[in-house]
């Protein structure tokens, strides 16, 4: 089990936990979105498909959600981040988050019609709107700490 | 371990996404087809989480109290005031609600009346929340042994919270009445008319099919109706509000947002069965 994997999984857990932030089940999909994006990005070694598989099952079995949606939404984000890694990776912060963005809506409203499609009914789309807004909100203060994580604690060579 | 060439392996490390997004599909074909296993994974883990969820909802409580605490300070003199007409208004109920006591208790001994039997109840602690984006719901820490099972009533010190849906071993959870898959059978008290409330995943769950001629009042109470045998007649669930765009709203008495303890009633209801996931058809065909 490798740092990125580790800690992506202590976020769902603690945002699990009875902490009663307003939003909190969005800031647990947001934030673990934010982690699988960077480490697809950056370091897709440490952070490999499966550990991205099963970090999905347990956001899922955490969230409630139909089995399956988040597991899929997030492993999309993960192919993208891996198919735009030579290109991104050189380019500067602010044009990696813009590409962010883009998944980051695409994965709630993916959620979003996903979660509707099984439950035969129109959820309100608030919620999505909610969660891809705190994922692009947060994305630069996670990147900051986990570019600095990426530099020292998760390379190998430095470890 | 087996070796294998490398334009082999990078072969296979090119599948394994393609593979995995495969199971991610087979994995909702499956939560759909199944929703017991599933069900049950989830509360197999639940159940794990719970009792640790349980040891830090008390210190993380007692923060949240004391944040409380200090707001309450700079508020003390509007709060006393205020209090204190309230205090006034409840001792006047209070009396009138002693004399109706005494006026219902004295009816009851002439009419012969055959008193409903007072339901068995258990209280259990409110761990987590248990909703996820798009559902209302809360997890309880019931420990092993307790008397608890699906259709269980909850009910916190003011009002309806809402019904237990799933179980495991050592937790439970609740479906809120704002879940957008609740719907509630309610009586409007002062017409006594028929409604349904329905969850919206809001705050405020929606008063609907009310008959024709008796629409819901602002500031009305409302009460669970026995209809379709799955709440007992007369638990309170709130009072109606209408919204700027006239649509009639319940506000919950039971404090939905931070609730610590649900006392769960066992009224033996089981007309409607508790839906088996988190997120199900409203009014489908539920297994057992």
């Amino acid at each position: 089990m490798s740092f990125p994997t580790v800690t992506t999984a202590a976020l769902l857990l603690v945002l699990a936990a009875p902490l009663g932030l307003p939003g909190q089940a969005q800031w647990q999909q947001a934030g673990a979105l934010c982690c699988v994006f960077f480490w697809g990005l950056f370091r897709p070694a440490s952070m490999p498909p499966l550990a991205v598989f099963l970090l999905g099952v347990l956001a899922d079995l955490l969230a409630y959600a139909p089995a399956g949606v988040t597991v899929l939404a997030w492993l999309l984000a993960y192919g993208l981040a891996m198919r735009w890694r030579r290109g991104l990776t050189r380019l500067g912060f602010l044009l990696v988050w813009f590409a962010f963005v883009a998944v980051a809506v695409g994965a709630a409203a993916l959620e979003w019609a996903a979660t509707s499609l099984l439950s035969f009914q129109f959820l309100p789309m608030g919620d999505a709107l909610l969660e891809a807004g705190i994922a692009i909100g947060l994305y630069p203060l996670l990147a900051i700490g986990l570019t600095r994580a990426h530099q020292t604690i998760a390379d190998p060579d430095h470890a | 371990m087996i070796r294998l060439s490398i334009p082999f392996r990078q072969a296979l490390s090119k599948l394994t996404l393609p593979v995995l997004i495969a199971g991610a599909f087979g994995l909702l074909l499956l939560g759909k087809a199944d929703t017991v296993v599933m069900q049950r994974a989830r509360m197999a883990l639940a159940d794990v989480l719970a009792p640790v969820y349980g040891l830090l909802s008390e210190p993380l409580s007692s923060v949240r109290r004391g944040v409380d605490d200090v707001r309450h300070l700079f508020t003390l003199y509007e709060d006393n005031s205020r209090l204190r007409q309230e205090n006034e208004r409840l001792r006047q109920w209070q009396a009138v609600a002693q004399a109706l006591d005494v006026e219902n208790a004295a009816l009851k001994a002439n009419l012969h009346w055959i008193p409903d039997p007072a339901p068995s109840y258990v209280t259990a602690h409110v761990v987590a929340d248990a909703g996820g984006i798009y559902a209302r719901a809360v997890l309880l820490s019931t420990g092993p042994g307790t008397a608890v099972a699906k259709g269980q009533v909850a009910l916190d010190d003011r009002g309806l919270v809402g019904r237990v849906t799933e179980l495991g071993a050592r937790s439970a959870r609740v479906m809120l009445i704002t879940d957008i898959s609740s719907r509630v059978p309610v009586v409007l008290e002062s017409s006594r008319a028929h409604a349904v409330l329905v969850g919206n995943n809001g705050a405020r769950p929606r008063l609907m099919f009310w008959p024709e001629g008796s629409p819901p009042v602002e500031g009305e109470r409302v009460t669970t109706s026995a209809e379709a045998n799955a709440f007992p007649a007369g638990l309170p669930v709130g009072v109606v509000h209408y919204t700027s765009g006239k649509v009639a709203e319940l506000v919950p008495y039971a404090q939905l947002d931070r609730l610590e303890m649900v006392r769960l009633f066992d009224y033996g209801m089981r007309g409607v069965l508790a839906p088996e996931a988190g997120i199900t058809k409203p009014g489908g065909e539920v297994k057992k």
